[in-house]
């Protein structure tokens, strides 16, 4: 049986590993390198690395590291932050990612779903989308939650299918960091309409706050970052957890 | 490091680094090449694939790889197709209309009915079908990364060394003799992926 996926998030700027609050307020955590390793090792299903840095220098460095994670981690890894062209999917897949994931670029131009999808395969083109409620819909935000696109993020979510879109993350911006559990509406209305798999980010807390992300989000997978890196949740016990209340679980 | 050689296929699909990285830690001796020369002097052959079923077989026709894999793998050379490579082997792909294959093995590769996510992305687990080298030391219920929207429908079921379930029964390692095909990235499935790999070492040596 298929199971359900736990992905340790690690955002990386300069070469470290960093987590935000809402976007802001940065900490430096830990090696990226050494800290995906030991993700790999304690049973994470899968990792995603964001590049946060700005300069085409810190880039390089960021790039070096995808390298050096792949020549030491035996799973697969997505790679996101800063992808605005086919030609960037091209240079960190080629560095060793598994999975390339486009956000704003891709609200921009939604052509670049369909180009890499066709060119590397639906499988590796992850769209990532930070949404926020605004009234009663979800807006889609871009430029790192600082920009309404005023797009709505369910029809944006179904186009992102149509377009060649391997998967989703749905980032809420409004459970971010506040580690109340995730937006399990947002992530239930849009497992509702579409096929692809959907990986849920943005406000683990504890471990009842993943159950209830598969168990009424509907999602596939479930992403977190601060409570991993800080040893707030140990891994392997969150999916014997998981595992013990019915969750498929590879454990 | 053992003194034989590996050569990985490069026709211009997707990552290669990853499986030449996980035979390496494994102690093989493994190259990326698309050199008729040095795959003809190779112990053993793997096939690699992503994208789509037709790209991938107009990629290996244009530089006649297509021809040099049949014939090495008819003088007995052993062949591992890794994920779309293993759909590669087969005669026929339903892959946006339909493509002649290496047809090395009997059968065909259709889509996943759509009552199921599609691709079928994530850890699933294997079930034993017949023994094999390859099964050494593998236990049934492990866990391998799958990522796939087609399937292969082996017409010899004995052929199947792992099954894997995903709405149907999905062939998830098959060996035919020399011709051997993983649906699953090994080099992406942790521990039980390079068991795996190792058995396939075993196998070649």
């Amino acid at each position: 049986m298929l199971t359900k996926r736990i992905i340790p998030c690690l955002d990386v700027d300069n070469g470290r590993v960093v987590k935000g609050k809402k976007f802001h307020n940065i900490q430096d955590v830990s090696d990226p390198v050494q800290l995906a390793k030991m993700y790999s090792e304690a049973g994470a299903d899968e990792l995603v690395f964001y590049d946060i840095t700005a300069s085409n220098e810190e880039r390089d460095i960021f790039i070096n590291i995808v390298e050096k994670t792949a020549y030491e981690v035996y799973i697969p890894f997505t790679v996101g932050g800063g992808i605005r062209s086919v030609d960037d999917f091209n240079k960190v897949l080629r560095a060793g990612a598994d999975k390339v994931s486009v956000n704003s670029a891709a609200v921009k131009n939604p052509h670049i779903i369909t180009e890499a999808a066709l060119k590397f395969g639906n499988q590796c083109v992850v769209l990532s989308i930070d949404a926020k409620k605004v009234g009663i819909n979800w807006h889609v935000f871009i430029n790192g939650g600082r920009v309404d696109t005023g797009l709505d993020a369910i029809e944006w979510a179904i186009r992102g299918e149509q377009l060649g879109a391997g998967e989703l993350v749905l980032n809420s911006i409004d459970a971010d960091g506040v580690k109340e559990g995730y937006d399990i509406e947002l992530n239930r209305m849009i497992a509702e309409k579409v096929n692809i798999p959907i990986i849920a980010s943005g406000g683990a807390g504890k471990k009842e706050d993943f159950l209830d992300v598969f168990k009424n989000g509907k999602v596939d997978a479930a992403l977190a970052a601060s409570v991993f890196h800080f040893g707030e949740i140990d891994i392997l016990e969150l999916k014997k957890y998981l595992k013990d209340h019915d969750i498929p679980m590879r454990v | 490091m053992l003194k034989f050689m590996i050569s990985i296929i490069d026709y211009g699909a997707g990552n290669l680094k990853s499986v030449s990285k996980a035979l390496e830690k494994l102690g093989m001796n493994a190259v990326i090449t698309s050199s008729f020369k040095e795959i003809n002097k190779s112990k053993a052959m793997i096939l690699p694939g992503v994208g789509s079923f037709g790209d991938c077989m107009n990629s290996l026709k244009s530089k006649d790889l297509d021809q040099c894999i049949i014939e090495n793998v008819q003088n007995g050379k052993y062949l591992l197709g890794i994920c779309l490579g293993l759909q590669l082997l087969y005669e026929k792909s339903y892959e946006e209309g339909v493509w002649a294959g290496l047809g090395l093995l009997k059968g065909e590769v259709l889509k996943f009915d759509p009552s199921n996510k599609i691709p079928h992305m994530g850890w699933n687990n294997l079930t034993k079908g017949k023994e094999d080298i390859l099964s050494h030391n593998i236990e049934d219920g492990e866990y391998v990364y799958f990522v796939h929207s087609y399937y292969a429908k082996p017409e010899n079921i004995e052929d199947v060394v792992f099954w894997t379930e995903y709405g149907v029964k999905v062939p998830a390692v098959v060996r035919e003799k020399n011709i051997i095909g993983m649906q699953f990235h090994p080099e992406k499935s942790g521990p039980t992926g390079f068991k795996l790999l190792k058995n396939f070492g075993e196998l070649i040596k």
